[in-house]
């Protein structure tokens, strides 16, 4: 038999493997992104596939030649920004209504709003398609701004409310008692209580915007395409290159990876400051 | 300077009503405190007056002017809530500063209200800490700081004192006692124990399901019970009733025969009493003695004995099969199973008619 003490420490050594054989799992793929990119096209292609190479620029070099890298990220920018900006702006009052000011309706509006999410998209795309057509929005930043933020805004509400929902009411209560106005009481005591929970809900909608794809293949050609169209470009045409694929892949996740990696800091710090009453 | 009246006061949740018409009047200066069992509308009348709930009926008037439907924010009223409800990220003089920087007072006005109440509520060691690093008792005061720096026409208390443990919540009793002295404000406080009632309330307001049961001084309240709840809910030991029926009365006196068979005769005046009613006789604890059987003709047996030191708590059955509760002095020495003997001291007994209220003693001019 093995002691308390030895079956403990045993334990926290399996828990070790198997977390670090998840996270090296889900890391794998975009390891060997990076490694693809780095590749020449035929290296790229061998058969087993190749650990050790003599690595290149070539790929990198030829996409910025090709495409206008700059031109697709500022779109990307722009487009998750702004559709951030403006869902936490209507998903922040959305879910104060519903968390502190709860009627028989709340529950079912939150499902219902959920299920909004579960329709396949491509469900909807020819009214859509036609929609923007009319109105002028096809291949505009606007546009895609709009839809994302339509797309998200049901997850930024519910996640918004959850936080909400553990933030005792007496605190607004006497926010309230103790002269505040409506937006002094959101902005001045509601915000802050809340912060670690809005900045995730923040990155989620960030990383959700900057990788969809769907409707930015189906709404952009040129103009106001952002990366994700980026990548698409260099799958379809030519057939299929590997490591411009790759490099193209890894130009599109870099920025999210890195500024993810930069608030990951804050929002452990946010979220465990959120959880003190 | 702060007067507040409330008139037919309603309040409902959906088809509930909670609050079925309360009326009341705070003077300035007056400690009042709502008390009341577990869900009879304490906490719903101090938010309403408040402004917390929206009421369904009646008018809140604080002087001459008319609150019912202001915002909180407008009522001039500070409240202390039961769970502190201090904001997590702001230092402990931000938290009592707030109202005042919302007001836009001036920094050095602020500085100084601040200093004043720290002092007041020995805070001064901890005004830059956040509220997770106080203990219970430094949050109580830090809510309460809150509410006195503001200056309020009204201080409203929910159960402020009911997360501290026993040897705070006396510390605190005592001191919110002195504040409200020394500040000569107008305070309403709720609280479901009767201890905080009797020794703080200028005035005590007995709430029953929604309505008020009886308005008045503690002692009044203690010694002329209006009904047998107020009668029931004021007092520990509670008072124990003892069922009977009226055999004889006069215009100052009445007589009852219990169930056990003995009869005790009350001063009372008993206007709609007749022979054959059934009433009930409330007696406190304090006034019963534990005597030998053979001196008294109500006779039973000693139940459980508690000793608290400083008094022993008696339950007793009597043959008749009524509890009764007796208050005999520390020393007092008695066996579960004893034979005893119970003697009344009629004049200190209560008695309800069958609807609950209380009949009037004779004035005692005329007895
Ligand atoms: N928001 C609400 N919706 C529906 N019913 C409510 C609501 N708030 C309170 N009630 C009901 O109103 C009644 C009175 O509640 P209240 O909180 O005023 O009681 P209380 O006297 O303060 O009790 P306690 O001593 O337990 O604090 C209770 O029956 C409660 O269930
Ligand atoms: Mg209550």
């Amino acid at each position: 038999m093995l002691s308390l003490k030895q079956r403990r420490s045993l334990n926290t050594l399996l828990m070790g493997v198997l977390a670090w054989g998840v996270a090296l799992a889900i890391f794998f793929p975009i390891f060997w992104m990076l490694l693809t990119s780095f590749k020449t096209e035929i290296d790229a292609f061998a058969t087993p596939p190749q650990l050790f190479f003599s690595p290149t620029l070539e790929n990198y070099t030829l996409v910025n030649e090709r495409s206008d890298y700059l031109h697709f990220a500022w779109n990307s920018v722009v487009v998750s920004f702004g559709s951030t900006i403006i869902g936490m702006m209507l998903a922040v009052p959305a879910a104060y209504s519903m968390a502190f000011f709860e009627t028989k309706r709340t529950k079912g509006t939150l499902l219902w709003m959920l299920s909004t999410k579960m329709l396949p998209p491509v469900g909807v795309l020819v009214p859509i398609y036609l929609i923007f057509k009319d109105t002028g929005l096809l291949d505009t930043k606007t546009g895609l701004v709009i839809i994302y933020t339509l797309i998200n805004l049901p997850i930024m509400i519910w996640m918004a409310y959850t936080y909400f929902k553990e933030i005792p009411k007496e605190v607004l209560e006497a926010a309230r008692m103790d002269g505040s106005t409506l937006f002094q009481e959101i902005w001045r005591v509601l915000l802050p209580m809340s912060k670690g929970g809005l900045a995730a809900t923040v990155l989620l909608s960030l990383i959700l915007s900057w990788n969809e794809a769907f409707w930015s293949l189906n709404l952009t050609a040129s103009e106001a395409a952002p990366l994700t169209a980026l990548i698409a470009s260099y799958s379809s045409p030519e057939g299929l290159f590997w490591a411009k694929l790759s490099a193209v892949s890894t130009l599109a996740c870099a920025p999210i990876l890195i500024f993810g990696w930069i608030s990951q800091k804050q929002l452990v710090r946010g979220l465990s400051f959120g959880a003190v009453k | 300077m702060a007067n507040l009246t409330i008139k037919n006061l309603k309040k409902s949740f959906g088809e509930t009503e909670i609050l079925k018409g309360i009326n009341l009047e705070i003077k300035d200066n007056e400690f009042v405190v709502f008390v009341g069992p577990s869900g009879c509308g304490k906490s719903t009348l101090l938010r309403s007056i408040a402004g917390l709930e929206e009421v369904t009926g009646g008018h809140i008037l604080l002087d001459t002017k008319e609150i019912t439907d202001l915002a909180p924010a407008k009522r001039d009223l500070a409240m202390v809530f039961q769970s502190y409800a201090l904001y997590p990220h702001m230092s402990v003089r931000k938290n009592m500063s707030f109202a005042l920087e919302l007001a836009k007072e001036k920094k050095e006005v602020i500085h100084n209200k601040v200093a004043e109440a720290a002092r007041i509520l020995e805070l001064d060691p901890l005004l830059e800490r956040k509220p997770k690093e106080l203990s219970g008792g430094q949050r109580q005061r830090v809510a309460i700081g809150r509410a006195i720096v503001r200056q309020p026409k009204v201080f409203l208390f929910d159960e402020p004192l009911s997360n501290l443990d026993a040897a705070l919540r006396v510390q605190m009793r005592l001191e919110l006692a002195r504040l409200h002295h020394d500040l000569n404000a107008t305070m309403i406080y709720v609280t479901h124990d009767q201890v905080e009632a009797m020794t703080l309330a200028d005035k005590v307001v007995v709430l029953n399901q929604g309505r008020i049961e009886q308005v008045g001084t503690p002692l009044d309240l203690y010694r002329n019970p209006a009904n047998r709840f107020v009668a029931g809910f004021l007092g520990m030991p509670k008072m124990s009733f003892l069922p009977g029926t009226v055999t004889a009365l006069d215009h100052s006196s009445v007589t009852v025969e219990l169930t056990s068979g003995t009869s005790v005769t009350l001063p009372a005046a008993s206007e709609h009493l007749r022979q054959g009613s059934a009433v009930s006789v409330g007696v406190r604890p304090e006034n019963i003695d534990v005597v030998e059987p053979s001196e008294s003709s109500l006779t039973g047996y000693m139940d459980i004995t508690e000793s608290l030191g400083s008094d022993t708590y008696c339950y007793v059955k009597t043959d008749g099969q009524e509890t009764l509760t007796v208050r005999m002095p520390g020393n007092f020495a008695c066996n579960y199973g004893d034979r005893i003997g119970l003697h009344l001291h009629v004049d200190e007994c209560h008695l309800f008619d069958e609807q609950g209220n209380a009949v009037q003693k004779p004035s005692r001019l005329a007895a």
